[in-house]
């Protein structure tokens, strides 16, 4: 029979992961489940839901810490400044409120699928992962770590414990947008994440990742660049340009064709500077 | 472990990973909480865990320690319904009450948080459960009036049950979640049988020798093949017995089935595919009318040129009045497969029971299953029982045998209860679909609009069997002028083998296909003639005293114009309202446009040009109340409900008195099947004339007039009233039965039709539904994305014997038709869940006003007809007409996903920028 471990322990936890055949991780389940429908579940699992260590959210000093298991129901709950809105934006729009209630936001970026709504928003806020071992504890910016479809780079043995994210200089603000098929429970066919910081309405640093539209949710630096500088304002949303979406890569399929991924991508960067834009004045 | 579910609290054991689902269901008997996808994307299983919703079906059971779980179950204090599940009653807010577990316990997380939310937080809340039956209008309203509590509803008294929104006779029980369906009487001694499917559209297979799979796997039992069937082919006709219960050698469908395991539920499920001694050799399928036509190579190896049928109407000379219409247009139209997509998968149970076999399964259909099962075991019907259980949404899909010829075959041989439950890719992959319809259409008028001439082709994709094709390819050609008067018609209809899942019975059986093109002609001849779209529908609507173009004279009740008169404001207001909108400037509209769009429709009950008879009984009992025997199958739609309150206006006793047996096949008479909208209006009559007997009966013994009243009191039956009341005690009436029957009243209706001559001509239906629907819509311009904002539905129902119900059954068919128009599209192989196959949820449905017309129908119960299907019909065709309104955009293939509306709408742009100023 499966083995099921359920420790209220991180060190116990990192401990069992660090055996020969370790077990896979399981937090809200909301990935793991419907991968087995009409499948025996017989996978050894870690449950890591009981570790207090993981949960909750910290302000630490320079930088946010969303623990592993954070929800993204209590994302959407919890009180934050506007950096997270667009965070917040995106916890509203994944899945159902049962979904919201149960899966967290680490295991969504560690589930690593292409249309993960929590990507492009946490690359766009320069989020980092902190990985632990039995060996260590390391860090890595969340856009190296997500390394394809369905690919990261956690080794055996490790667990994501935190999400880390930085706090920008000035004022940051974010908006996430998603276009999908239908309301509630729907994948993205495209979605985008933007993070401006700014000081005296002129923009000073700016994030901006597209999901959906590659094989994993993608910054797009020269954008990102073009806006740096620039005041805040609905005409800012003028400088965003079709070349700047050429580095992405995506595919036709049951949701979209590739086309209009990409061309949706463009209008909803468009749509969510201009919202940024309206929202500060 | 300890678990404490609805304050109880229970030790458990097993493994930590366990769903929660299958410990509240299996080991603690809390079948409320349903299964319909085991992977988070219906919310059946919806429950409440340390006050939160979350999908018990996601759920490990490790991670309910320590956090008090909530099921439906549990929602009740002290045995009395909370406010919410009163409120669910009043609304009828539950048709076929699979989704209301989730529902309800998806609200009272919100409720609990909030005890007066909005219309959004609302939405929020319960947008991770799916409803396919209510358009979920009536869930929404209910949750925000459950903070009143509402009285218990009452049953309307005597001689005032129909026409009163009486609420649902089994609504308590799905209020409660004691409801039972498919998977939820199941005994516990059951070995289970799971059916092994084609992983291939088109192949070749040999089954090789099984013997080292039972080995392999201790607790199998049996492996079933073809052989093991006594009769292998099944159908819905009766010359038509193509599909295989296990297929022979030949897949002709990705999905259908091949083996059999039956054995412990373990065991068969532990049974990894790739031990199964199968070899396949694929081969290209044909996929598509086209390619079927084009094919060298054949589905079925006795059906030329794959074709299944053809057939039509011809009335007068459509080609030859064309050079003389003034106006004309002509389309070529596409849709997709549809899955129904009901929230409860296949399921059910069979034992043998001496020489007879009795099935306990979800259904629509029990009279057709016994029939059809007693051909595949070669058996006599009367030795076959089929016990329907509550049935969790059919719209069709369920006509077709499902679990039931396997669970024959297995409980025969091995002589044990069996049970078999699907899983969602399962019913999916398995399942009957809408059939992909190519309709080509030309449509020709006079100057004023008045319709002269109509010729349609139609040709449909029906799969790899026949299952309903033939009904979908003659009755369409039926309908496909609209609800109109045209002279001159030549509607042809064409059905095709394809290597793709049966398409079988939808909602509609291709009619929705086809209005979807005769809507879109109508818009077109208005725009050519400068016409309104509303208007030039009421010109051409079929009256009394107006032929068809089958040659059939209507008598009575055609009340289509009645519909259009009762949309007309709304028609105006809207559309000003959208034109307002639109003139805004372009950045306050946010590359936003609204249009209105307009749909008609008109659908004969019941079957096509075939006898379709019902036969109800109703007994008064010597308990003094009344039983009625209904073979009719409530599937969600209310027929329990319609038919308890048709009996007891024809018996004259209050509703309250009466109770009810359904579907079990050794204990009804045959009601038919539920399907083409058929159950009010032939059932539903069968229903009033069982009362008319037997209220007969009962004057009878008292010598009573017609008129006199009948009231049961006391162990006694009073009839008439003052000095002239008779008294007859129950206890002196003989006993025809030992179910304690006293007095047995039977009728029996078979609507009047007659069979087509060669050219279609001849009565198909003896009367016929109207409506129209208005849809405000909202395009999203460069993202191509379509909310619809509003909706309001005219329908002639005849007469509404329960308002509530109508309105639901519109309500529903509102949802499915705005998903047929623009999410939903069933791709073999690729949309086998509900995660990947769409279909709406709260979050898109428009508000919806219902406008009940009843223009009586003579043949029907108190004037009804039906209103199942056409629900649904005019509901894509108004939403086409509003985005074209909106965007300029003809909508010629459905559904209009956003990149296809998108792209649309660049190419017409594109082309308007090409043109010479
Ligand atoms: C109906 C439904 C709708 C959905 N809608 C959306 C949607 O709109 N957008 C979206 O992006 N996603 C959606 N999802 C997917 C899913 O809910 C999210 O990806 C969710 O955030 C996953 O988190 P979890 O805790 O449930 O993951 P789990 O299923 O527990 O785990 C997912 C994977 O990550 C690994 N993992 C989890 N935590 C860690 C960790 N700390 N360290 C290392 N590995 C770990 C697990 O081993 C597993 O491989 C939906 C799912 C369902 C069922
Ligand atoms: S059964 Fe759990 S969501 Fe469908
Ligand atoms: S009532 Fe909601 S699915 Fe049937």
């Amino acid at each position: 029979m499966a083995a099921y471990a359920r420790p209220a322990d991180l060190s116990e936890a990192l401990a069992i992961l660090a055996s020969p055949r370790p077990p896979l991780i399981l937090a809200g389940g909301t990935d793991y489940y419907p991968a087995r429908v009409g499948k025996p579940l017989n996978d050894d699992l870690l449950d890591i839901t009981a570790i207090p260590d993981l949960r909750g959210i910290q302000d630490a000093a320079n930088h946010w810490r969303i623990g592993a298991t954070v929800t993204w129901g209590e994302i959407a709950a919890a009180e934050l400044p506007p950096l997270f809105d667009g965070l917040r934006q995106a916890a509203r729009e994944v899945g159902g409120a049962q979904v919201q209630n149960a899966g967290t936001l680490a295991g969504n970026l560690c589930n690593a699928s292409p249309a993960a709504d929590g990507a492009p928003m946490l690359m766009a806020m320069d989020a980092r992962l902190e990985l632990q071992s039995k060996g260590g504890r390391r860090e890595m910016p969340l856009a190296q770590f997500i390394s394809g479809n369905r690919r990261t780079q956690l080794q055996p043995g490790e667990l994501v414990t935190a999400i880390l994210v930085p706090k920008p200089a000035y004022q940051g603000r974010s908006v996430f947008l998603k276009l999908g098929a239908r309301r509630y429970l729907v994948i993205s066919i495209a979605m985008v994440g933007v993070m401006l910081d700014v000081a005296d309405g002129i923009v000073q640093q700016a994030g901006l990742a597209i999901g959906a539209c590659s094989a994993a949710a993608k910054r797009l630096p020269e954008l990102e660049q073009a806006l740096v500088g620039h005041k805040l304002a609905p005409a800012l949303a003028q400088r965003v340009l079709p070349e700047h979406f050429a580095s992405l890569s995506p595919i036709d399929d049951i949701r979209a064709d590739a086309a209009y991924r990409r061309d949706s991508a463009m209008i909803l960067t468009r749509r969510a500077i201009a919202a940024l834009a309206i929202q500060k004045t | 472990m300890r678990i404490v579910v609805n304050g109880k609290a229970h030790t458990y054991e097993g493994p930590g990973g366990k769903r929660l689902a299958d410990l509240l269901r299996d080991d603690l008997g809390l079948i409320g909480t349903k299964i319909g996808c085991n992977a988070g994307d219906c919310g059946a299983c919806t429950v409440l865990m340390d006050g939160k919703q979350v999908c018990a079906c996601l759920t490990p059971v490790a991670q309910a320690e320590g956090k008090p779980v909530v099921t439906v179950e549990g929602l009740e204090a002290h045995g009395t319904l909370s406010r919410l599940q009163r409120a669910f009653l009043a609304h009828g807010a539950a048709q076929c009450g699979i989704c209301t577990p989730g529902m309800l316990v998806a609200a009272t997380d919100l409720l609990a948080a909030k005890s007066r939310p909005s219309r959004q937080e609302v939405m929020d809340a319960l947008g991770g459960v799916l409803c396919r039956c209510t358009g979920y209008q009536k869930i929404v309203e209910a949750v925000l009036a459950a903070s009143r509590t509402l009285p218990l509803p009452e049953a309307p008294p005597q001689g005032e049950a129909v026409g009163a929104r009486a609420a649902k006779v089994d609504g308590l029980a799905k209020l409660r979640g004691h409801e039972r369906y498919g998977a939820d009487t199941i005994p516990a001694d059951a070995i289970w049988l799971r059916i092994l499917r084609a992983p291939h559209h088109r192949a070749s297979f040999t089954v090789g020798d099984t013997a080292p799979l039972l080995q392999k796997y201790p607790g199998l039992v049996r492996v079933l093949t073809a052989a093991d069937v006594p009769f292998n082919g099944y159908g819905i006709y009766p010359h038509i017995k193509d599909q295989p219960v296990l297929a022979d050698g030949i897949v002709r469908y990705r999905g259908e089935a091949v083996l059999a395991l039956v054995g412990s539920r373990d065991a068969v499920e532990a049974v990894r595919e790739e031990d199964l001694p199968l070899a396949y050799l694929p081969e290209d399928p044909i996929h598509g009318v086209k390619a079927a036509i084009a094919a060298d190579k054949l589905v079925q190896a006795d059906k030329p040129g794959n074709m299944l049928l053809e057939g039509g109407v011809i009335r007068g000379d459509a080609d030859g009045m064309f050079s003389q219409c003034a106006a004309f247009s002509e389309g070529h139209f596409q849709t997709a497969f549809v899955e129904h997509a009901y929230i409860e998968p296949e399921a059910g149970w069979a034992r043998r029971v001496g020489d007879r076999i009795e099935i306990h399964a979800t259904t629509q259909t029990p009279y057709m299953d016994r029939d059809e099962v007693a051909n595949l075991m070669r058996m006599a019907p009367d030795l076959i029982r089929i016990v329907p259980t509550a049935c969790g949404g059919g719209f069709g899909g369920k006509l077709d045998l499902s679990v039931q010829p396997l669970l024959a075959v297995a409980t025969w041989l091995l002589n044990r209860p069996v049970a078999c439950i699907y899983t969602r890719p399962e019913s999916m992959a398995a399942s009957t679909k809408r059939h992909p319809a190519t309709v080509t259409v030309k449509f020709g008028s006079d100057a004023e609009g008045h319709l002269q001439a109509v010729r349609t082709h139609a040709d449909f994709d029906t799969g790899a069997y026949a299952s309903w094709g033939p009904t979908v390819a003659n009755r369409v050609p039926v309908h496909a002028t609209g609800p109109y008067f045209v002279p001159h018609v030549h509607n042809w209809g064409r059905a095709f083998f394809t290597n793709a899942p049966p398409a079988g019975a939808f909602r509609g059986f291709g009619v929705p296909q086809a209005a979807i093109a005769h809507e879109c002609m109508m818009d077109d001849l208005a725009k050519q003639l400068g016409l309104d779209r509303l208007e030039i529908r009421r010109r051409n609507a079929l009256r009394v005293g107006q032929t068809t173009a089958t040659g059939q004279l209507l008598e009575h009740s055609a009340g289509l114009p009645a519909c259009l008169d009762a949309l007309a404001e709304r028609w105006q207001e809207w559309q000003d309202a959208a034109d307002g909108f639109n003139a805004k400037p372009a950045a306050r509209r946010k590359s936003v446009k609204r249009g209105v769009g307009i749909g008609c429709m008109w659908y004969g009950i019941g079957n096509t040009s075939l006898s379709n008879p019902s036969t109800m009984r109703v007994s008064l009992r010597a308990d003094g109340r009344f039983m009625l025997y209904n073979g009719a199958l409530d599937i969600g739609q209310g027929s329990n409900t319609i038919m308890m309150q048709i009996v007891a206006d024809a018996v004259g006793a209050p509703m309250a008195l009466f109770d009810l047996i359904a579907g079990d096949t050794d204990r009804t008479a045959d009601a038919g099947k539920t399907s083409a909208s058929r159950q009010t209006f032939v059932s539903g009559r069968a229903a009033q004339e069982a009362g008319l007997d037997l209220r007969r009966q009962i004057l009878r013994l008292a010598n009573a007039a017609e008129d006199a009243r009948i009231h049961v009191a006391d162990g006694a039956l009073h009839i008439g009233e003052n000095a002239a009341m008779r008294v007859i005690r129950l206890a002196d009436l003989p006993r025809l039965n030992e179910d304690g029957d006293l007095l047995l009243g039977e009728g029996r209706f078979d609507p009047p039709t007659t069979m087509p001559d060669e050219n279609g001509q001849g009565i198909p239906y003896a009367t016929y539904a109207f409506a129209a629907q208005i849809a405000l819509v909202e395009v999203d311009v460069e993202l191509g994305k379509v909310r619809v904002l509003k909706m309001a539905a005219a329908h002639d129902v005849g007469r509404a014997i329960n308002p509530q119900q109508v309105e639901g059954q519109i309500h529903g068919g509102i949802a499915q038709g705005l998903g047929l128009a623009l999410m939903e599209e069933y791709l073999p192989g690729r949309t086998e869940n509900l995660h990947d196959y769409l279909i709406p949820t709260v979050g898109d449905m428009p508000e919806i006003e219902v406008m009940l017309i009843e223009d009586a129908e003579p043949l029907g119960p108190y004037g009804a007809k039906g209103v199942g299907e056409p629900g649904l019909v005019p509901t894509a065709p108004a939403i086409l007409g509003g985005i074209r309104h909106a965007v300029g955009v003809r909508v010629t293939e459905v559904p209009i996903l956003p990149h296809r509306l998108r792209k649309a709408i660049m190419a017409q742009s594109q082309a308007k920028e090409a043109q010479p100023a």
